[in-house]
């Protein structure tokens, strides 16, 4: 008999006003109790609408049933046919618009707590079994991936586990790319993403880290020299974008890219890094999506009294995910919605003091489908600041697509890929992930690599056929 | 881990360290930079190469204990190893077709400008090289510049060696005397450069500089590294290092340059000490 109520078991975390001052996680995750608890609310439909809502397309009936049971490693071996990463996508995929949005529980009530259930089972996994993943037989065939973020990672997963010699090309010191310098600790632990990362190792897959694709070797290089016989590009998202208004160079000025490479992949929080960052005492984060609310909340663990989110639409356009909008309003992150800056103040010294903005109202929507913001006139105001993050989005890196002859690439700079599969304009290199798509989220640059290691195995089989 | 096989004090700030990296030693060109972390927990430091050597599979890197970074790169011996060395990055200078170049550089930034006059004087360019010091036991690389210029002035600000003055009296002089370059490229301090191209622009000699702002990954993904150039937000680390003298914003440069000057100041005193207690 399923568990009827009509609400999720609810997720234990620490308190906001304790959390907001430290780095740990927010979110503390389900007990063993819980989790079987939360199992049998569902239903185990015969449509498993869930499904069709994960771009990975993990058997998420299948699994919960195995919690409900209580068979967590079962549970575990049912996600790991899917997904390489499932204790970082049970802590940062959107499921409300994905798996759980799809949730008939949902329609009466709240949604199964498959996200919440897909962390307890991958920690439950990592805390207690210890047995290293069985290497698999080798196929003989070689495939480089350029960046260890979750498209790379993801890629070199799936086709190691067919067989295949991966080695990942990381320009970084250190693998996980936005797990690892743009998501923040307190939201996913980077000792979780090293584990995941050291899984892949253990199944053969090599990762060169300071390999900077586009510079020290070349694609060609790789594929004419180093016999890899396909090549996927996943890497990553690129250059931080600014508004253009006066004042953006002024110091205290950042990108949230580099504020939070700063906090997340050199240790900038902790008092013994070498990494300096920003003493702040009111900091406004222009944007509003999922960056711009890590940023935000990593400004204030690092002792702002204020911080605003400053965003040019209103609350219900925030692009960032409902939970991560609640939990910095619990936090104390203060939403100036429908505000735009216009310009950056400075003191004597070259230093923000402050920004001018605007007020906001939504006109007609436009292309995007989203209502059109419009200035307010004469609704000009100051806010005083002393540090300003831009999270507006970035632009892709050119290393690649300038340095990799046929390789073509949109307007935006974006590599310009076959459809789903991945397949660039170049026979046997294979693209995905943020390069392909522009910022997007971390289920999404997997969804593409499990695609692409698809595509890759059945491109080199027919080759070789 | 990439192995020291060379360590050479140039002046008692500055210091050449010769890096076994064979993949980047085959790929670097004049104008590019490197990554640098010394240990493991150490900061991300963006150094121009200032040689390579292609057979030996090495790269030459000099630098100034600025910080705490730099000093901790500056404890590494001769046989250990730095932790992490990534490159080549940036574009390397664009010196093809060039007949007549004054190269200009200043303090350490002649260890950048070096390679630079090398590969100019390797395609037969005619160099005049201007080098430009503090003072006389601040002097590093003459004997290298000497084998790459057709002429050499060396410049110490308190004339204790070669003359007396900056960089920009011998180059004011040779443009209104009346002698052509193809193009001035300039590589040193900001407020030297800033000079430099104030120098040359009445002359419209087209001079190229080389920036080094505050980096953080130097791969493009975190814009710390910004830029105004010709009213344009350009990226040192993709877009340049090089960019044209007479489109940078040279002041809103030098003052993005200080912001983490306390900083530094305490994490090299706070080096300091640990390195005093050690020796204690």
């Amino acid at each position: 008999m399923p568990n009827m109520d009509p609400k999720k078991c609810p997720m234990p975390s620490q308190d906001p006003n304790v959390r907001n001052k430290n780095f740990e996680e927010v979110a503390l995750g389900y007990t063993a109790e819980m989790a079987v608890n939360e199992a049998q609310r569902c239903l185990q439909c015969k449509n498993h609408p869930c499904r069709s809502g994960c771009p990975v397309d993990i058997d998420i009936p299948g699994f919960i049933a195995e919690v409900a049971k209580g068979d967590f490693e079962a549970a575990y071996q049912v996600i790991a046919k899917s997904s390489a990463l499932p204790a970082v996508c049970g802590r940062v995929c959107p499921q409300e618009n994905q798996c759980e949005g799809k949730c008939i529980r949902g329609i009466k009530g709240e949604p199964v707590g498959i996200g919440r259930l897909e962390r307890f089972v991958a920690d439950w996994h990592r805390e207690n079994v210890h047995t290293p993943a069985a290497k698999p037989e080798p196929n003989g065939h070689k495939v480089a991936v350029i960046g260890a973020g979750p498209s790379g990672l993801t890629v070199a997963g799936d086709l190691a586990k067919m067989g295949y010699k991966v080695t990942i090309y990381e320009a970084l010191h250190v693998a996980g790319g936005v797990l690892m310098y743009g998501i923040p600790e307190f939201r996913l632990p980077k000792d979780i993403v090293q584990k995941e990362v050291d899984g892949l190792k253990e199944l053969g897959v090599d990762i060169e880290c300071n390999m900077v694709i586009g510079k020290v070797l070349t694609i060609d290089e790789l594929m004419n020299d180093y016999g890899f016989e396909a090549v996927y590009i996943a890497s990553g998202a690129g250059l931080p974008r600014f508004m253009g208004i006066p004042g953006e160079s002024l110091k205290g000025v950042y990108s949230a890219n580099e504020y939070l490479t700063r906090v997340n992949l050199m240790k900038a929080y902790k008092p013994d890094s070498h990494t300096p960052i920003m003493k702040s005492k009111a900091v406004a984060v222009v944007g509003g999506g999922n960056v711009a609310m890590d940023a935000a909340r990593c400004a204030k663990r690092l002792g702002a009294e204020n911080v605003y989110i400053v965003y040019r639409r209103g609350m219900a356009e925030l692009p960032a995910r409902k939970e991560e909008v609640e939990h910095a309003e619990e936090e104390g992150i203060i939403f100036k919605t429908l505000t735009n800056p216009v310009e950056v103040l400075g003191d004597e010294d070259g230093w923000v003091k402050g920004m001018t903005c605007v007020e906001m109202e939504l006109g007609e929507p436009d292309a995007s489908g989203r209502r059109r913001p419009i200035v307010k006139e004469g609704s000009e105001f100051e806010l005083e600041v002393d540090t300003m993050i831009m999270a507006l989005g970035t632009s892709p890196n050119p290393l690649i697509r300038s340095t990799t002859p046929g390789l073509d690439a949109d307007k935006h700079g974006c590599i310009i890929t076959n459809g789903p599969d991945g397949l660039t304009s170049r026979p046997f290199v294979y693209a995905g992930g943020d390069a392909v798509t522009g910022a997007a989220t971390v289920i999404l640059a997997m969804g593409a690599g499990k695609e692409a290691a698809k595509a890759i195995d059945e491109a080199i089989k027919a080759k070789n056929s | 881990m990439f192995k020291i096989v060379k360590r050479r004090e140039l002046n008692p700030t500055v210091t050449e360290l010769v890096i076994e990296a064979p993949l980047i030693a085959k790929k670097a060109k004049a104008g590019q930079f490197i990554i640098i972390r010394a240990k493991a927990d150490s900061e991300r430091i963006p150094l121009t190469i200032a040689g390579y050597d292609r057979e030996g599979g090495t790269v030459t890197i000099i630098f100034q204990v600025v910080g705490g970074g730099t000093m901790e790169l500056n404890s590494l011996a001769e046989g250990e190893y730095v932790h992490d060395f990534v490159g080549p990055l940036g574009k390397a200078t664009e010196i093809e077709g060039l007949k007549k170049v004054c190269v200009v550089g200043g303090g350490v930034g002649c260890a950048i400008a070096l390679p630079v006059a090398q590969a100019l004087h390797a395609q037969g360019t005619k160099v005049v090289g201007i080098v430009g010091f503090r003072d006389k036991d601040l002097v590093i690389l003459e004997d290298e510049f000497r084998a790459c210029c057709d002429e050499l002035i060396i410049m110490t600000d308190d004339g204790s060696y070669g003359r007396k003055g900056v960089v920009t009296v011998p180059l004011e002089e040779k443009l209104s005397g009346g002698e052509t370059f193809d193009e001035v490229i300039t590589i040193g301090p900001l407020i030297m450069m800033k000079f430099v191209v104030k120098t040359t622009r009445p002359h419209n000699v087209k001079t190229i500089v080389s920036m080094n702002p505050i980096m953080v990954d130097g791969t493009g993904m975190c814009g710390g590294c910004r830029l105004t150039v010709g009213g344009q937000t350009k990226f040192a680390c993709v877009d340049g290092p090089d960019f044209d003298g007479f489109e940078v914003d040279f002041d809103e440069a030098m003052h993005r340059g200080t912001m983490y000057k306390e900083f530094e100041a305490h994490a090299r005193d706070k080096a300091c000490n640990l390195f005093k207690k050690e020796v204690e």
